[in-house]
């Protein structure tokens, strides 16, 4: 596991480390199992088609849940998640690579807790948007015992 | 198209109507299937669940009832997601969902009428502790 991030490691603007996955229809099927979604349109390429999608697309709540993978594995055992939402704006076909991003857009301490607002996102090859949205984090700070 | 209302009486009927609780045992089995699902190796997840967890405790009556009622729209997009953690869902945990339509709200998109639908959800676990407040937008076009 890398090195945990602390709160006096951040600014605002700084960049949580990217992380790439390449959905397979196997993982979209997978997925359908583990969450309950079966909706054809994330493994049945001819409704998806005949429902006017250019393919099998990925489920929304799974390129969220890349997201937010992102997020914990950047924020260690010593932070927390405490918000994450996502627009699903644009398709993510399978086959094809989501790149997931992250950028702090704000820090601040709370109640004895060090957040952060960061800003997420995920894009397709062609490198349009397709969700967007943000999270709310605590960090542990160097300088204290940070309160669980 | 036809002259079916887009928001019929019978959708329209279901706003603020709380649906449940769906109760889920919370099994190991379960969150490892999910774990491996979403590809998320962190061993974290071998004694409490993964963000996106919660996709998988499916307020199931609230979303049959939105996702089977008559109307003219047949086509259904997830628009959004929205989570707040207040506290861990561990493995052994016994979560109760509540989902409630809060709003419906008609559009005139790009393909035609369209139809956005507002949930929220309450996950609760076996001490009564609100573990999670989920909010969910589903798109019909």
């Amino acid at each position: 596991m890398p090195l945990q991030i602390f709160y006096e490691d951040i600014e605002v603007g700084s960049e949580v480390p990217a992380l790439v996955k390449y959905p397979t229809t196997m993982q979209l099927v997978k997925y359908a199992g583990a969450s309950g979604d079966y909706y054809q349109i994330h493994y049945d390429k001819d409704i998806a088609l005949a429902n006017g999608l250019p393919g099998v697309i990925v489920h929304g709540w799974l390129t969220l849940s890349f997201l937010g993978q992102m997020l914990t594995d950047w924020l260690g055992e010593g932070g927390t998640l405490a918000k994450l939402n996502g627009s699903y704006r644009g398709m993510n076909l399978v086959h094809e690579e989501i790149f997931c991003y992250g950028k702090v857009t704000k820090k601040y301490a709370e109640n004895n807790k060090n957040y952060a607002r960061i800003e997420i996102w995920a894009e397709n090859p062609r490198g349009e948007k397709t969700v967007t949205g943000a999270a709310v984090v605590t960090l542990p700070s160097r300088s204290k015992v940070t309160p669980q | 198209m036809s002259d079916e209302p887009i928001i019929s009486e019978e959708l329209q009927s279901l706003v603020n109507v709380p649906f449940g609780p769906e109760v889920y045992e919370i099994e190991k089995g379960m969150v490892k299937k999910f774990a491996e699902a979403v590809d998320d190796p962190n061993p974290r997840w071998q004694s409490e669940t993964p963000p996106t967890f919660p996709a998988a405790l499916v307020p199931r009556e609230l979303i049959h009832r939105l996702f089977n009622i008559k109307g003219p729209l047949k086509r259904l997009l997830n628009g959004a997601s929205e989570l707040e953690y207040l506290q861990p869902i561990k493995i052994g945990d016994v979560v109760s969902v509540t989902g409630t339509l809060t709003r419906l709200r008609q559009v005139a998109g790009a393909e035609g009428p369209t139809l956005f639908m507002f949930t929220e959800m309450t996950y609760t676990n076996q001490r009564g502790e609100v573990v999670i407040k989920g909010k969910n937008t589903y798109i019909k076009y």
